[in-house]
């Protein structure tokens, strides 16, 4: 195990902990930095909302409420899933671990397949704010320019979160990775504000225009 | 307690200490541009900024030909809005923003708490690549023909009317920002997790906090530009509608998103130059930092305050009188914390034993200058007075003095009083006093008559004018010319040091600070022995005594014991 | 021109009301700036010069009254100087944005590279605005395209010109003679070319140009024929009358004669006043701001009409809300 610490510890840190704590720390601030990202595009929606209430609520009855709910719940589970993962690789139970974080592989490629399959959906159905848009309303056009512009966003998060992820548990299935590294919490902290971030677009594109 | 001075370790290990410092521990290409030693990526900033400098500045030299005749003569009113929005978007994004966190302050800030590195090697290493992707992107856009947005892409001429590469340039400032919040996360986690024992918050040296407060706003503020530039992108590229005014959009609420950021910017591009001049002052004046905890508060009170005054760019766009009136009231308060500081450098100065060497030179010239762009900027902060000089040269005018000024000479005097500690050699004093002394006049002969331009109506932006403010524009021209010179001039002596300068010691100017208790250059672990401390910053002279001139060492090391 | 007798002028002329204000307020913070930066530049050469290193002046610990109290005293004391021009400020601002009711009202639409300005008689003129000297203007703009802004250095005043929306500018020439115009929000190729001339004149003078115009039709006669011809009086009754179910009308509409500078009730509970912003958003975007008891049946003009013609429009519901008790 001593040896495990050894590789985990990179420079120029002297102790594991102490390295863990910064890794954790620094994650932090920059997951901080990323909330402030969609905070700028969840005022710019919240902003027109305001402008075009009518317009706000007639679009959002127009987007695929089952294929949103669906995918809320696909990412719940995958946040649950990568939890288990960090903690077990934590506690150096290397099966359940690396078991985990294919779960999270999984769960987290079947939210970008259902989403590819909403995109489609809505293409089809002329969502797309451009030529030969389909609602007339002052104000959808808004909607869905953000809508395709904060999925688009979040989309390229969750790719980022699983290359992240896949790659390591590539590693930690080589064996190159110890399970003591603190990439492995690193990670799920971010995993988890994808999965924050879907958690606040949900309601704002799927049920504000149904309540 | 008594920590080894520079001749104990010179005669301990005197031939080591020739062979492996942070220059030569290692050689070839490569081993520049892999490396993760914190003191290697700020070279490899300190060359990539400097062909920046030189490509922005050559837009304002342009600029500044250009405007010599009311007519476009010399370049077309086209080329001129691609000429001012080059200079803008390379001298902020490309510049002054990075300017002294990622040379002086990625040098200096794990030397000067006594670290090995800082707390992200690699993620250093990979913010300057990031930085360099968004510069030749930025090139890039230059090279296929220019942006002619400005640098603040307003909407809806950004997204709908301008025929430039305005998705690159947008890219470029997006992905330069990340490189920015990686340098921000970086240097947050150091300071918090690798002070060396005993170097407490209240310990720490003011351009250790002056980066903090810095790296704090990098942080918090970039992100916010980012998302305003992906709905530009997202509106330019794809057609999707965001700020589109036929479509019911608000192009305000760009404003509000680009100020958010651009404000705060002005204070990651002053805060850092706060640190440098706090740095020299007290060495030069052999003095204590006067009211050090009234400092480390203002730097703090900047920080935070600098996010709720964005809105005192808008006073004219529309944006209702009475958010106008309270980013009125915020903007006067926040010029008291600067106004702390110009009274505390002042007083640092009373009962010193000073001396003139080029580094305090500039620091004094920052002193007025600052003070001098710091009180314009109360008569921008009075919105009856900001609406007849806004969007004129007077703005123009009085950023400058901030950025230019304040930052810019602050970078020098820094890179004039670190030259020994990163190359091993002194820079030439006599030369060095002389640039200091031209880029004040310089300076000043360049933008001061912008102030009078502008209160006389001469709105910014404009290729061509009427004749009657062609005085002022010949008077800021010929400045600029001394300006020039005075920016070149550095350069070539600085060159020249690094082969025929004289060798410095470990700690040249006698300074205190953990950064002069090593070998200049420092090896590549900083430290041979990991720094322990004991006082407090600037212990120039005992606290009951005013510092005498006499005395040969008239400091205590801020660290030592081993 | 001036630069060859010699004389270079410092000052820009006032020629307005708020040139007063502002240059008063200048004065005040160029007198305040030039004693803090004299102070400043006094205690950094005065120590500078007498503790210069060497130098036989006495050194030891820092007296005890500038140990710490001095800090809190420049605190303090800049605090109060910030606050005391704030308020000022404010206040001068706040003074001039009391109403003056009985102003000229003059619309100017900006375009990349032009101001475009129409007289309430119709008059038109291209980078040009004539003025009478003494009568409070408020003009009322819009942009075609881009952001522009509306600069006149002689009457310190500025503000911008924003597509989709009509901000205002309110004056009052005092002096005679011909200003430059500015564009000073960056717009594009031509921006430095977007300038213009203000004349103000004597009330006479003024009264015999515009009577020189070529009289165009009168916004309000233009908008009138536009209210027919746009179908509006099918439901809001010819004239705006307003119309009941069954009163000729199919459609119940709300009657907007007498309508403008009134307080209208929203079907939301809330309650607006009834100015050109608003009947211009009620015409763009008629569900925005529905009244309160009609349903939100009125389809929205956006992309239908340009800027000029709902300019037209809401100037004719202005003049019918100018004539109350009419059609009732």
């Amino acid at each position: 195990m001593s040896g495990d610490v050894a590789a985990a510890l990179r420079e120029p840190w002297d102790s594991l902990r102490r390295q863990r704590e910064a890794a954790e720390f620094g994650v932090w601030i920059f997951l901080g930095s990323e909330a402030l990202l969609f905070a700028g595009l969840l005022l710019a929606f919240a902003v027109n909302r305001t402008l075009h209430p009518a317009g706000f609520a007639a679009s959002g009855r127009e987007t695929d409420i089952v294929f949103g709910t669906v995918n809320t719940l696909v990412l719940l589970t995958s946040s649950l899933a990568m939890a288990v993962g960090s903690e077990a690789a934590r506690a150096g139970l290397r099966r359940l671990a690396l078991r985990a974080l294919a779960t999270v592989l999984l769960l987290g490629l079947t939210f970008l397949v259902l989403k590819g399959f909403e995109w489609a959906k809505d293409l089809r159905e002329q969502l797309w704010p451009g030529a030969g848009f389909r609602l007339a309303e002052p104000g959808a056009r808004l909607f869905f320019g953000l809508y395709w512009t904060m999925t688009a966003l979040h989309a390229l998060h969750l790719a980022g979160g699983l290359a992240v992820v896949g790659w390591l548990s590539w590693q930690g299935w080589r064996g190159t990775r110890p399970l003591g590294s603190p990439a492995f919490q690193v990670a799920a902290l971010y995993w988890h504000l994808v999965d924050v971030v879907w958690i606040l677009l949900y309601p704002l594109l799927y049920l504000g225009g149904r309540a | 307690m008594s920590g080894i001075t520079a001749d104990d370790a010179m005669a301990e290990a005197p031939q080591e200490r020739q062979g492996d410092s942070y220059l030569t521990a290692e050689t070839g290409l490569a081993s520049w541009l892999l490396t993760t030693d914190h003191k290697r990526v700020a070279l490899l900033y300190a060359a990539a900024l400097t062909a920046f400098f030189f490509i922005g500045g050559a837009a304002a030299v342009l600029i500044r030909l250009e405007l010599f005749t009311p007519a476009s003569d010399l370049v077309s009113a086209e080329g001129y809005n691609r000429l001012f929005t080059l200079h803008g978007l390379v001298m902020v994004w490309f510049f002054l923003v990075p300017a002294i966190p990622n040379t002086l302050g990625n040098f200096l800030l794990p030397l000067m708490i006594g670290a090995r590195d800082l707390a992200f090697p690699r993620l250093n290493l990979f913010s300057w690549y990031l930085f360099m992707g968004a510069g030749l992107l930025l090139l890039a856009a230059l090279l296929l023909g220019g942006v002619d947005t400005g640098w603040t892409f307003y909407t809806p001429f950004s997204t709908g009317y301008a025929h430039s590469n305005v998705l690159l340039a947008a890219l470029a400032v997006v992905l330069v920002g990340f490189s920015s919040v990686a340098t921000g996360v970086n240097m947050l986690a150091t300071v918090h997790l690798l002070r060396a024992p005993g170097m407490g918050w209240f310990r720490l040296p003011l351009l250790v906090w002056s980066i903090y407060g810095t790296a704090l706003v990098m942080v918090l503020a970039t992100p916010v530009l980012a998302a305003a530039l992906l709905l530009v992108v997202a509106e330019r590229a794809f057609g999707l509608p965001i700020f589109d005014p036929r479509q019911g959009g608000d192009p305000l609420l760009f404003q509000h998103l680009f100020w958010f950021y651009s404000h705060p910017a002005v204070y990651i591009m002053i805060l850092p130059a706060f640190g440098v001049v706090s740095e020299i002052v007290p060495c030069f004046a052999r003095r204590r930092i006067f009211g050090y905890t009234f400092m480390v508060y203002a730097i703090l009170m900047i920080a935070l305050l600098g996010f709720l005054v964005w809105g005192h760019h808008m006073f004219v766009s529309g944006q209702s009188l009475y958010a106008s009136l309270v980013f009125s009231f915020l903007s006067f308060v926040i010029a008291v914390p600067s106004a702390i500081k110009v009274f505390n450098w002042s007083f640092t100065l009373y009962r010193g034993q000073i001396s003139f060497q080029a580094p305090m030179l500039y620091a004094l010239g920052f002193i007025g200058l600052f003070t001098l762009g710091g009180l314009t900027g109360l008569v921008l902060a009075s919105v009856p007075v900001n609406r007849h000089v806004t969007d004129t040269y007077y703005v123009v005018a009085h950023f400058h003095f901030i950025m230019v000024g304040g930052a810019v000479t602050a970078l020098y005097g820094g890179l004039h009083f670190w030259w020994p500690k990163i190359t091993g050699r002194m820079p030439p004093d006599g030369w060095a006093r002389f640039a200091a002394v031209l880029m004040f006049f310089g300076f000043s002969f360049t933008f001061f008559p912008m102030f009078v331009m502008g209160f006389l109506g001469m709105p910014r932006r404009y290729a061509s004018y009427p004749p009657e403010f062609q005085v002022w524009h010949v008077l800021a021209s010929a400045g600029a010319v001394l300006l020039a010179a005075a920016y070149l001039l550095p350069m070539g002596y600085l060159a020249w040091s690094l082969v025929r300068g004289r060798r410095a010691g470990d700690d040249p100017w006698n300074a205190t600070g953990l950064e002069w208790r090593t070998a200049s250059p420092p090896p590549r672990d900083n430290f041979r022995v990991p720094p322990i401390v004991e006082e407090a910053a600037y212990l120039y002279h005992p606290r009951h005594e005013g510092p005498r001139h006499e005395e040969q060492e008239p400091h205590r090391d801020q660290g030592g014991g081993t | 021109m001036s630069g060859l007798s010699g004389w270079v002028p410092l000052w820009p002329p006032a020629a307005s009301a708020e040139a007063g204000t502002v240059d008063a307020i200048v004065l005040l913070l160029l007198g305040l700036s030039g004693a803090v930066l004299l102070l400043v530049l006094c205690l950094v050469a005065g120590f500078a010069i007498r503790y210069r290193r060497g130098s036989p002046a006495k050194r030891g610990a820092l007296p005890e009254l500038v140990q710490s109290e001095v800090e809190i005293g420049w605190t303090a004391a800049t605090l109060l100087l910030a606050l005391l021009l704030f308020a000022w400020a404010a206040s001068a601002q706040l003074g001039e944005e009391r109403t003056q009711s009985d102003a000229l009202e003059i619309h100017v639409t900006a375009r990349q590279w032009m101001w475009k300005a129409q007289h309430p008689n119709g008059a038109r003129e291209i980078n040009a605005l004539h003025l009478p000297r003494g009568e409070p203007v408020r003009l009322l703009m819009t942009s075609e395209d881009v952001i522009h802004s509306f600069f006149v250095p002689a009457f310190r005043i500025k503000q911008d010109v924003l597509p989709g929306r009509v901000t205002q500018l309110r004056f009052h020439p005092t002096e005679t003679g011909e200003f430059h115009l500015f564009c000073a929000e960056f717009c594009g190729t031509l921006h430095a070319r977007m300038l213009g001339t203000v004349t103000v004149m004597e009330p006479g003078d003024y009264a015999r140009w515009r009577a020189a115009q070529p009289e165009g039709d009168g916004l309000a006669r233009e908008g009138a024929a536009l209210f027919v011809s746009l179908g509006c009086a099918g439901c809001h009754g010819a004239g705006g009358g307003g119309s009941e179910v069954g009163v000729g009308a199919t459609v119940r509409a709300p009657r907007l004669a007498g309508l403008y500078g009134r307080d209208v009730p929203l079907a939301d509970g809330r309650v607006v006043r009834a100015d050109e912003a608003y009947l211009r958003d009620s015409i763009l975007q008629p569900g925005r701001d529905v009244a309160a008891g009609y349903a939100p049946l009125m389809p929205s003009f956006a992309g239908l009409l340009g800027e000029g013609e709902v300019q037209r429009l809401v100037a004719y519901l202005r003049e019918r809300g100018e004539q109350p008790g009419e059609g009732r």
